[in-house]
Parts: structure tokens; C-alpha cells; sequence
């Protein structure tokens, strides 16, 4: 039975606001959550770019400045500019490449992985708890349903990823930043990957990893299966912000254009993925 | 003997019944299970739907609320059709399913309220009053506050009864609403529901408990292999199914029971061996004539009973005469 009519964004934010509280209430699952943000955006960043800016010895860090010649030239001009041309040092240099460059893809491994793991259960969940039951009977559309799943998977990664965005930007600034004559993070480009190209890449994976909820039969298929679909995304995600870092603002405009047209395609595919009988888990006898 | 598969309970003339379904049919790959099923609910009135597991009887309340569309036949609701009008139709029934489906990482409170947001009560005054009222009329307002995954068996089901009355329904369904709980509990449960008719509510109950349906049910739809075997208000279709009114009767002088025979009122004796007789009378009224009549002939009475035949014997009697057993093996 397709569901056609308008929706009641209500229905949608009552689903998306209690299935983040039930979130909140797992600590098992967002302890773990919190301590992957925390690795990808404090500890490894900390240590790498602590210890990069304290080397002494000047013959390491030069030949670390040289690996960035492979960098494209706009982004080894880029650096230049930044860290003041011939006068910079190498380890200032060195950092801001690391800096900005090579750990921008986190921004998106990190919300990525963590909303995954939200929405694979989030609908199979609802069917092995015997809760969709209740979802199936009541006056919620199944898309006021769906939209409101995706909503309660998509924020507490970006959530986290915005947290951590902050407090990264926080640590490249205090380390980093002395190097190279003040505060300068983020970038433009930086703002253009988490407000535009982040998102959409979440809302696509998500709208895949979905469909996979309400489809298998249980939480631990649908953590295998979106396992294996997020993971080739991820690796596009991945791919497509750094070249989005390297191929300058108009580039990362077009991949988060991109970006935002697959995930309104899949969203709208997703969607019919979810009816009444699907939550009662009737769906798979029929 | 056979019976009308339907008889509808008593309703006012022109009362749009609240629930029709009329030759409903829905299979699941190649298994059945409603098979063209015909019944009415009239408004403000339990009815039960009785019958083994399997029946059916989860599947017609899933094709009522809409969650499950039927493959042919029709259902209205509210002369709504729940495939068409499915929101509408929903805001207006409450249900309680098999298993409690309850989110227990929440607490009591939380439950209410998603109910309360879901069904339109919003989430100021007015369902704040609502949630009060529901819990304190199912005993479970001091326990609002705890995590549902801490609640009891009875404690879950009183919760879901008020989460299924919160927006003020018209329709309320029960499947299984006992199922788990202690006798207690039970019965708290079912003068609930006994109470919500009488507050205006029409209800309709999936059970496979006979003790439960008898003196709740203002009608009985027993259900095998998803279609009706046989409908009606309980009294009535054992009156059907035993037109004969019938009275037990036992003396020591077993002749003295054959003459009762030609007493006023009693149109048939049955001696069979040496159990009881089996008095057929046009009036129970008339024991206390039998009796006397006996003890005139000098015969001393040793047993006395009008034969009364339960909801469980008319449910075995229905069962056995669609072919099944006691323990519901078809029988060749």
C-alpha cells in the first residue's frame, strides 16, 4: 500500500526527537561513539601535529616537507600563501599541509561510521523489539516515519562530527598556528565540505543503509549489510573531499551538488522501502 | 447441528456499524490467513474475536487499523476504508497488541508522550492532562517516572492500556490483552475493558482464552483457518446451538422420572443408562414443579440441575462440527 498526501512534519520530528532520546539512554552506544570522535579529532591530530611542530631535528622535517610536492599545485600554492611563502618553516609548512589537507577526510569517516551504526538498527530494531507494532498502528505516515529514522541517524554523527570539528579546529590552531602567524583555521574550503558536501554524503548513506533496515530480518544483518554498502561509500566520501580540499571552492561546490542529487535520489528510493507491513515484519512472508 | 454462521447482537435501528468486513481475504506467500471473512462491530459493544492460534485473529486487526491492506474484499471502518483513509481511521482507534510494544530504554512518562505527539494531543496542557488521567486510571501513575525495561509483565500491559486510551478513542482493540499476566491482573484488566465500553467505547478482542470472552463478550466471532465459524452475542448462540432447554435430573427411583414425562411443561424425558435423565421444559421455572412432582411419586431426588452450556462448550461444539478436534487436528 503506497502512502500518498502531504506530511506532517510533526510526526516526523515526534519519531526523529524519541528515537534520540532512546539514543541518549544507551550509554553502551554512545560511549563508544564519543571515544571514536575523540580519537579521529583530538588524539591523532594532537599527537601527530604536536609532535611534527616539536621535532628538532631539522633533516626529519624537511624530508617530511618534501612529500608535499606531491601535493597538487594549487594546494602546494595554497600553503605557500598561508604560511608565508619562502619565509616559512618547514614545520610550519609540514603541519598546515597536515592540517588541513590530509586529516579533512576524518570529517567525513567519522559521522559516516557513526550514523551508520544508528540506522542500521533503527528500523529492524523497531521490529524485533515488537515497537513497530505500535509505530504500524499509529496515525504516523510510513515516510513521516522514515524521514524521521533518517533525521535521528543523520544527527548524532553530524553532531559529533561538528563537536569535533570544533575542538579540532581548536587544536590545529593552538599548535599549528604559531607556526604559521596566527589562527587559520578553518579554511573556506573547510566550511564548504562540513556545511555542503558533508551532509548529503551522510543523507545518501543513510538513505541506503535504511532501505537495508527494513528490509532484513535482523540488527546483526543489517549491520553486516550496511557494513559492506557504507564502506565503498565511505571510500568515495573519503576520495571526493580531499580532492574537494585540493581542487579548491568551486570544485567542492560541484561534488556537494553532486552529492546532494544522489542523496535526494536515494531518499526518495528509500522511502518505499518502509511500509506498515515491513514494521510488523510481515513483509518478507508476503 | 448446524447454526447461522451470523447473528448480530442487538443495536439500535440504523446504527452504522463501527467496524464492517466484508469477505476480507489476506495470504502470506502461499499461507491463508483471513479467508473471506464477513463481520460486523456494532457501536459500544465487546467484541470478541475467539479462536486457536493462528486464526487469524491478529491479521483482521492489522486489516482494521490499515497497517495491512486486505488482497480482496472490503473493510470500512468508521464507513471510512482504512487503505484509503488510513490516517484518519487510525487517529481514532486505540490498540494493544499481542506483545506490549513499548520502547524500554524509555521511561513510563516518554512512552505516553510519544503516544500522546503521534495521536495529535501535542505536548502541552492538554496531554500533560491526558497522561494523568490514563495513568491514574490504570494504576500506573507512581511508576511513570521509572525506565519501561524495569516494569513488570502487569505493569507493561497497564501501560500500554493507557497508552491505547490516551487520544480518547472510539475503537479500541486487544490482542491478547491478558496474555503473560497473573489471575489478578487479569481481571483488572478485563473490568478495564468492561469499563470502557460502558464509558462509550466499542471494543474488539483477540483472545484464545474462553474464560475471558464469557461474560465480557457482547458478541463472538470464532475464527479457524481465517474465516468466521460462527457470530453472535454468546447467550444467543448457545440458545441456537441448544434450542432445548434442558434440566438433569437424577432419584433413586429412576421410574418415577420416566412419568415426569406427562407433567405440564416438560416435553421430553431421556434416560440413557444409568447417568442422570435429561428433562426437556419449556421454562427452567419449572424445576421446582419437578421436583415436588417427583417427591409426590415418593421418589427421593438425588441430583437437580438445569444443564447451562458454556462459551467453551459451544466453541468445542462449533469446532467439532467444522471438523477439528479438542486439540484442533482435523479430524477425518
Amino acid at each position: 500500500m503506497r502512502e500518498t498526501g502531504s506530511l506532517q512534519w510533526g510526526h516526523m520530528g515526534t519519531v526523529a526527537r524519541t528515537d534520540l532520546k532512546q539514543l541518549i539512554q544507551a550509554r553502551d552506544f554512545w560511549g563508544p561513539m564519543v571515544g571514536l570522535g575523540a580519537i579521529f579529532f583530538c588524539v591523532v591530530p594532537t599527537i601527530l601535529l604536536f609532535s611534527l611542530t616539536s621535532i628538532a631535528g631539522v633533516d626529519a622535517v624537511e624530508q617530511i616537507s618534501q612529500t608535499l610536492e606531491v601535493l597538487p599545485s594549487r594546494a602546494q600554492a595554497s600553503i605557500e600563501n598561508a604560511t608565508g611563502g619562502d619565509a616559512a618553516t618547514p614545520q610550519g609548512q609540514a603541519s598546515y599541509a597536515l592540517a588541513v589537507f590530509l586529516f579533512a577526510p576524518v570529517a567525513v569517516v567519522v559521522p559516516l561510521t557513526i550514523s551508520t551504526a544508528v540506522g542500521a538498527a533503527t528500523i529492524v530494531g523497531e521490529r524485533e523489539r515488537g515497537t513497530g507494532e505500535f509505530l504500524a498502528h499509529s496515525p504516523a505516515g510510513v515516510r513521516e516515519i522514515y524521514l524521521g529514522k533518517l533525521l535521528a541517524s543523520l544527527i548524532p554523527g553530524y553532531v559529533t562530527t561538528v563537536v569535533g570539528f570544533g575542538i579540532y579546529s581548536l587544536i590545529v590552531n593552538l599548535i599549528v598556528g604559531p607556526e604559521v602567524g596566527g589562527w587559520f583555521f578553518p579554511t573556506t574550503q573547510w566550511w564548504i565540505l562540513m556545511a555542503w558536501v558533508v551532509p548529503p554524503f551522510l543523507a545518501l548513506t543513510l538513505s541506503l543503509v535504511l532501505r537495508l533496515s527494513a528490509r532484513v530480518k535482523s540488527t546483526a544483518a543489517a549491520q553486516q549489510a550496511s557494513g559492506l554498502v557504507s564502506l565503498p561509500l565511505i571510500m568515495v566520501a573519503y576520495s571526493q573531499s580531499t580532492g574537494a580540499l585540493f581542487g579548491g571552492a568551486r570544485v567542492t561546490w560541484i561534488i556537494g551538488g553532486l552529492a546532494w542529487l544522489l542523496a535526494i535520489l536515494g531518499l526518495r528510493r528509500g522511502m518505499r522501502a518502509v511500509s506498515r507491513a515491513r514494521l510488523l515484519g510481515v513483509a518478507d512472508e508476503q | 447441528m448446524t447454526l447461522p454462521s451470523a447473528l448480530a447482537p442487538e443495536q439500535p435501528a440504523g446504527a452504522v456499524p463501527v467496524v464492517s468486513l466484508e469477505g476480507v481475504e489476506r495470504t502470506f506467500g502461499d499461507q491463508t490467513a483471513l479467508d473471506g471473512l464477513s463481520f460486523t462491530v456494532p457501536p459500544r459493544t465487546i467484541t470478541v474475536l475467539l479462536g486457536p492460534n493462528g486464526a487469524g485473529k491478529t491479521t483482521c486487526t492489522r486489516v482494521i487499523t490499515g497497517a495491512l491492506g486486505p488482497d480482496a474484499g472490503s473493510v470500512r471502518v468508521f464507513g471510512l476504508d482504512p487503505a484509503v483513509d488510513g490516517p484518519e481511521v487510525r487517529r481514532r482507534i486505540g490498540i494493544v497488541s499481542a506483545k506490549p510494544a513499548l520502547y524500554d530504554r524509555l521511561s513510563g512518562l516518554d512512552n505516553l508522550r510519544y503516544a500522546a505527539e503521534l495521536y495529535g494531543l501535542g505536548r502541552r496542557e492538554q496531554a500533560a492532562r491526558r497522561i494523568e488521567e490514563a495513568a491514574e486510571r490504570f494504576g500506573i501513575a507512581g511508576a511513570l517516572g521509572q525506565q519501561v525495561g524495569g516494569y513488570s509483565t502487569g505493569m507493561k500491559t497497564r501501560l500500554a492500556l493507557a497508552r491505547s486510551v490516551l487520544h480518547e478513542p472510539e475503537l479500541v482493540l486487544y490482542d491478547e490483552p491478558t496474555s503473560g499476566l497473573d489471575p489478578e491482573s487479569s481481571y483488572a484488566v478485563l473490568e478495564l475493558i468492561r469499563e470502557m465500553t460502558d464509558q462509550g467505547n466499542t471494543v474488539v478482542m483477540c483472545t484464545h482464552l474462553l474464560l475471558e470472552a464469557e461474560g465480557l463478550a457482547d458478541q463472538v466471532v470464532m475464527l479457524q483457518d481465517g474465516r468466521s465459524l460462527v457470530q453472535g452475542p454468546p447467550d444467543e448462540l448457545v440458545r441456537r446451538y441448544w434450542p432445548d432447554l434442558t434440566v438433569l435430573v437424577d432419584a433413586e427411583d429412576r421410574n418415577a422420572i420416566c412419568r415426569l414425562a406427562g407433567e405440564p411443561g416438560v416435553h421430553d424425558v431421556r434416560l440413557d443408562g444409568t447417568g442422570p435423565a435429561t428433562v426437556v421444559v419449556d421454562d427452567l421455572a419449572r424445576i421446582p414443579d419437578l421436583v415436588l412432582a417427583l417427591a409426590r411419586d415418593g421418589a427421593r431426588v438425588t441430583r437437580v440441575e438445569a444443564e447451562r452450556h458454556s462459551l467453551e462448550d459451544l466453541y468445542f461444539a462449533v469446532r467439532r462440527g467444522s471438523g477439528h478436534n479438542r486439540i484442533g487436528e482435523v479430524e477425518q
